[in-house]
């Protein structure tokens, strides 16, 4: 199949670049985008490592294919924080040693990003429930869930901070 | 892990879309969410030639009331069913079921009228849509038909679906006033699908049954409706012992295959056991 012209707008910015219609997303994004913070584990949509927002909801990029996504924002791990100052969610997860290797912090914090805006206040249980679409071989979650707990906590106060 | 080589098609109407579908033939894949779709193309279990991307008829995401009946268009996503307040009060075994869809991710994406259309044995909304008795509206050029969820699903991942057909919407019939509905299921890993899953509703008339819906997914190669081995425990108090006579008679009902993992005889057991639990849950939100 020829490729084609698509159009992607990634982090607010428009990125052009020519690629077949089954050129996944992840790959897009690694690959054409030069955005190689979204990781690609199983690419069958089981372990979460890849998932981006799409308009504001957490999407497995790898079952998503980038021509699809003409016309829909895009964020990913490299709109999230900065170099010296990290997101809420990525503070905690340091603070709280909320990863060992690594891999799979990305799609854990990009799911998380949307979730807590939606859910500031999250029991465990639901915290359990949306975490175990995230596959981490090292940390045995115990830390991940302590780490979303006190970020969601961290937000929450900030965010009554600036009510006052 | 990479998909086969596909055209691209994207119709911004239900009419271009079945007039891609239509002139495409056999070799075109509808796609909505992807969520099934997706993995077997990266696995290459399917191969389609073309695809046509149904993300932009929009006017296919509703939830809506329609007299006795909630109407909910085939783009609806998992999580749409699991949160709207029309299919929580109206139909909450629909939102239960939604809301054990996969993960939190796949059911920001995957749609009902996919999930239907792919028809996994296993799926919880294929089994909703046989317990509750839906009914599915289909549209081919120039023609609209009306299919009860029953004769829907003809085998497993097959359906009464022409090949130039496509799902408009799914109603499902309003729960009554007396009414409460319970879905189990059994898992290895949460997220996964069921190995074998319950849903029921259970409605009363003072404290005697009065009407009982129960399906099983998980037992065959597509969901069952045992609505008529409930006939007989109507009318008695559903006490500890109703329960677990109706539970057995379920478990009698069915006859599930060996396979190489999963013994026959265990998914006798876990149907009997979800039965059981699916109805002491809908009979304790009743006395609740």
């Amino acid at each position: 199949m020829d490729k084609q012209s698509i159009t992607l707008t990634v982090n607010g910015r428009n990125v052009e670049f020519e690629a077949e219609p089954r050129k996944l997303l992840s790959d897009a994004l690694r690959e054409d985008c030069g955005l190689t913070g979204t990781h690609v584990g199983c690419e069958h949509g089981v372990c979460g490592a890849c998932t981006v927002l799409v308009d504001g909801r957490p999407v497995r990029s790898c079952l998503t294919y980038a021509v699809q996504m003409e016309g829909h924002e895009i964020t990913t791990i490299e709109s999230v924080g900065e170099h010296g100052a990290l997101s809420p969610l990525q503070q905690a997860l340091h603070e709280a040693h909320g990863l060992q290797c690594g891999f799979c912090t990305p799609g854990i914090v990009m799911t998380f990003q949307a979730f807590l805006a939606g859910h500031p206040d999250p029991t465990e249980e639901e915290i359990r429930d949306v975490l175990s679409g995230n596959l981490c071989r090292c940390t045995g979650y115990q830390n991940i869930v302590s780490a979303i707990q006190l970020a969601a906590r961290h937000m929450r106060e900030g965010a009554a901070h600036v009510a006052t | 892990m990479k998909p086969a080589a596909f055209s691209y098609f994207r119709p911004a109407s239900i009419e271009e879309a079945l007039e891609q579908l239509a002139s495409l033939g056999a070799g075109a894949k509808l796609i909505a969410g992807g969520q099934s779709l997706g993995p077997m193309m990266n696995m290459r279990l399917a191969t389609p030639a073309q695809v046509i991307d149904l993300n932009d008829l929009t006017e296919l995401a509703y939830v809506r009331e329609a007299g006795d009946w909630i109407e909910i268009g085939a783009l609806t996503r998992h999580y749409q069913l699991a949160e709207s307040p029309v299919v929580r009060r109206h139909c909450p075994l629909l939102a239960q079921a939604a809301q054990t869809i996969g993960h939190y991710a796949v059911r920001q994406r995957g749609t009902i009228g996919g999930s239907l259309a792919h028809a996994d044995p296993a799926a919880q909304l294929a089994l909703i849509a046989v317990t509750l008795g839906a009914r599915l509206k289909l549209v081919r050029p120039g023609a609209t038909r009306c299919v009860q969820a029953g004769d829907f699903f003809v085998s497993a991942m097959t359906t009464a679906l022409e090949p130039d057909e496509l799902i408009l919407s799914v109603q499902f019939p309003k729960a009554a006033p007396r009414e409460a509905a319970a879905f189990k299921m059994f898992n290895r890993r949460h997220g996964d699908y069921a190995i074998v899953a319950a849903a029921t509703t259970v409605a009363v008339e003072g404290a005697k049954v009065q009407r009982v819906r129960l399906g099983l997914g998980g037992v065959a190669p597509m969901p069952r409706c045992l609505d008529e081995l409930t006939w007989p425990f109507l009318g008695e108090m559903p006490d500890e012992r109703w329960i677990w006579r109706l539970a057995a008679a379920a478990r009698q009902a069915i006859a599930p295959e060996d396979d190489a993992r999963i013994s026959a005889l265990y998914r006798q057991e876990l149907a009997e056991r979800l039965v059981a639990r699916a109805l002491g849950r809908a009979i304790s939100v009743l006395h609740g």
